[in-house]
């Protein structure tokens, strides 16, 4: 017996809802980054998910792209958090508001 | 004939040269050159001259085409030269006249820190005028009329450092342009109702025009002629112009530019006498300004502003004189007075020269006959021509105008041309017997000027002198007679006097001009200087030229200060600035609201995606 795409779809919202929370809540810059990777991999799981539903292939084709493309924003994220960290001697977002208005 | 070109082309290179090299000064180099072209010019004028003299008189008219000019669609005018009596007696005028007074300047401009460009300007001017008067179509006629005028600002603003001077050039140039604008319309009159702006065709139109419009079309001409030579009511340029250096009143405005209106309306006769009023008008515009220009004058103290309100009562015997048909009388008028004007002008000037700080006031003068005799006795040929004594030139040209009046059978106009007479012997006595006569009022050692300037004179004065053998009457003169194929034969006398009447009145009003001026200046049977003292309202009243000036400034340029002011710090400060900074400043203080919204906390921008991010998914989800 298959299991029901329903149950995908809730793991897939509760992970996207924690990432959100994550993102919002946090102060820690390499957190939320994880939580930003958390709601990608939400994303994933959904457009798997329907992929198998549909039966072929283009979600999750589209799901290898997001993966990849995840991979590279990580290379830059991380650079940018470093070269952060370097410059307010903290991982804190709240430091970095020079755009303040 | 076909060097027609050459004597406008003559003093424009000299312009072009002076005006665009002659920054360093080399001496009076930029003087001599000047005068040479213009000198030339007049040469060449006078080689046409006998061309055309040469010609049987029917065929005294040569159209000398130089280049298109402008060819827009049908809209064509050519810079064609038209060498006709009328065209060619105002040119040897203007070269004749203009050479010599360039010569005078030469020694009188000399200690100038802008000589070569004085001399630039003077040139430029010769040439504007001889295109003028040259020109075969109201087009390029207008481009003369504009450039001298232009030229009469550069000159009268020439010691621009000083305010007074400047302004009596901005005065010129706005009180010109008045009548200019109508000018301007009338030659777009002229281009819609005959299609071509060249003389030849336009008057040939003109006889079948009908009356209105005739009368529409030269009144806007004359208005042009009335700012140009200053008649009233747009004559309050011409006294204020005599800020510029004295050969320039002399040239400009006495000899020859302000002449440009007495040769418009000569020329454009055809039109005039389509419409029959505006002849009217010109001959009544001509004798009140002559009569209240004679007034004035009698009120001048200073020297060159008498000259100034003489030269508008001259040029409104001029277009007396055009109004009572009696053209050749009025072009006549204007070459005597080309040379006994420029010749009491310049005798002004070199008073001036003699006297310190370039005195003018003849109250400061008096018994300077002994001091500068010859300046005193050129002047007094000058004085004696223009007050109309025989057998001096003015005496000829002016009986010839006067005289038009009682013949065209106008009583009314001719007592009062009369009286202009009158006033003209007697103002012109009263300023000759303040400067040379009398008792010596005047500091510092005057002295006759420098050779060249006398020899000026003394050839003016020649010319003055004999000048009337142009003309020595009205139906045979050479004058008159030369200038029948342009204006008509001068008619024969319809009504009035016999000539020989006539003149014996003319001679016996200006003798009784002069003897009132001795009566009261020079008897001492009056004391003339309480009675300035006495009539000292109405003194004032007719120095300062019956208060129109000052009404002009009242009532014109006042409130236009005023509009100027509340479009300057009340429309253009408050409501266009304002508009401006009114927006300026909205945008400020909605950014100053707005930035707040940029906290630059991350969360804070995330949080904006997701309730975005909502919002269109909920908005989404209704719609489907």
């Amino acid at each position: 017996m298959r299991t029901p795409i329903s149950y995908f779809l809730l793991v897939s919202a509760l992970l996207f809802t924690i990432g959100t929370v994550g993102v919002l809540v946090r102060r820690n810059a390499l957190v939320i980054f994880m939580s930003v990777e958390l709601q990608l991999n939400a994303v994933n799981l959904s457009l798997v998910a329907f992929a198998r539903q549909q039966g072929n292939l283009t979600g999750q084709v589209l799901a290898f792209f997001s993966m990849v493309v995840a991979a590279a924003e990580v290379v830059v994220g991380l650079a940018i958090i470093v070269s952060l960290y370097r410059k307010a001697r903290s991982a804190d977002v709240d430091d970095a508001r020079l755009l303040r208005g | 004939m076909k060097l027609a070109p050459l004597i406008p082309a003559l003093p424009l290179a000299g312009a072009a040269v002076l005006l665009l090299t002659g920054k360093r000064r080399r001496g009076s180099a930029a003087g001599w050159l000047a005068s040479l072209l213009v000198a030339v010019s007049f040469g060449v004028a006078m080689v046409v001259f006998i061309d055309l003299v040469s010609e049987p008189a029917a065929g005294r008219l040569t159209h000398v085409k130089s280049f298109d000019w402008v060819a827009v669609g049908t809209f064509k005018v050519a810079a064609q030269f038209r060498v006709d009596p009328l065209s060619i007696v105002m040119a040897l005028t203007v070269t004749g006249v203009g050479a010599l007074i360039h010569v005078y300047s030469i020694d009188y401009m000399h200690d100038d820190p802008r000589y070569t460009r004085f001399f630039g300007y003077m040139n430029l001017f010769i040439f504007f005028m001889l295109v003028l008067v040259l020109a075969d179509n109201f087009l390029l006629l207008y481009l003369g009329w504009e450039g001298v005028g232009l030229c009469s600002y550069l000159l009268i603003g020439f010691w621009f450092e000083r305010k007074t001077a400047a302004d009596a050039a901005k005065k010129a140039f706005i009180t010109t342009r008045i009548g200019d604008s109508a000018f301007l319309i009338g030659i777009l009159f002229i281009w819609l109702k005959f299609h071509s702006l060249d003389f030849d065709a336009v008057f040939k139109g003109a006889q079948g025009l009908p009356g209105g419009t005739a009368t529409i079309i030269s009144l806007l001409l004359f208005a042009g002629a009335v700012g140009k030579s200053a008649q009233l009511p747009l004559h309050v340029w011409l006294p204020d112009a005599m800020e510029g250096p004295t050969p320039v009143s002399a040239l400009i405005h006495a000899a020859t530019m302000v002449t440009a209106g007495v040769y418009l309306v000569v020329r454009s006769h055809p039109i005039f006498e389509a419409s029959g009023t505006a002849l009217t008008i010109v001959a009544i515009v001509g004798i009140v300004t002559a009569i209240y220009a004679g007034f004035s004058a009698i009120g001048q103290d200073d020297i060159k502003r008498m000259l100034a309100y003489s030269t508008i009562s001259q040029l409104g015997f001029m277009f007396f004189g055009a109004g009572m048909q009696a053209y050749a009388a009025a072009i006549f008028l204007l070459v005597a007075h080309a040379f006994f004007k420029a010749l009491l002008f310049l005798g002004a000037g070199s008073v001036m020269h003699g006297l310190p700080n370039d005195e003018t006031d003849l109250m400061k003068m008096g018994g300077l006959r002994r001091a500068m005799p010859i300046t005193a006795y050129t002047w007094m040929i000058g004085w004696l021509a223009m007050a109309g004594i025989p057998p001096l030139s003015g005496f000829f040209a002016k009986d010839q105008v006067v005289a038009a009046a009682s013949q065209a059978g106008r009583a009314g106009l001719w007592y009062a041309a009369l009286f202009g007479a009158f006033l003209t012997a007697l103002y012109e006595t009263r300023a000759t017997f303040l400067a040379f006569f009398g008792e010596p009022r005047y500091e510092g050692h005057p002295h006759d000027p420098p050779p060249r300037m006398r020899i000026v004179l003394v050839a003016l004065a020649a010319g003055a002198a004999v000048a009337g053998v142009l003309g020595l009457s009205a139906t045979t003169g050479l004058i008159p007679k030369f200038l029948t194929p342009v204006v008509g034969r001068t008619e024969e006398a319809r009504a009035g006097q016999s000539e020989l009447v006539l003149s014996i009145v003319s001679v016996a009003v200006a003798v009784a001009g002069i003897a009132l001026a001795w009566f009261v200046y020079l008897s001492r049977r009056i004391d003339w200087q309480a009675l300035r003292v006495r009539f000292g309202g109405a003194k004032r009243t007719l120095q300062r030229g019956f208060y129109v000036n000052d009404f002009y400034s009242g009532a014109v340029v006042g409130p236009a200060k005023l509009g100027s002011a509340f479009v300057a710090y009340v429309i253009d400060k408050r409501i266009v600035d304002g508009a401006a900074n009114g927006i300026g400043r909205l945008f400020a203080t909605t950014a100053g609201v707005g930035r707040r919204i940029q906290t630059g906390f991350v969360r804070n921008y995330a949080l904006a995606f997701l309730l975005g991010a909502v919002g269109i998914l909920l908005y989404l989800a209704v719609r489907f």
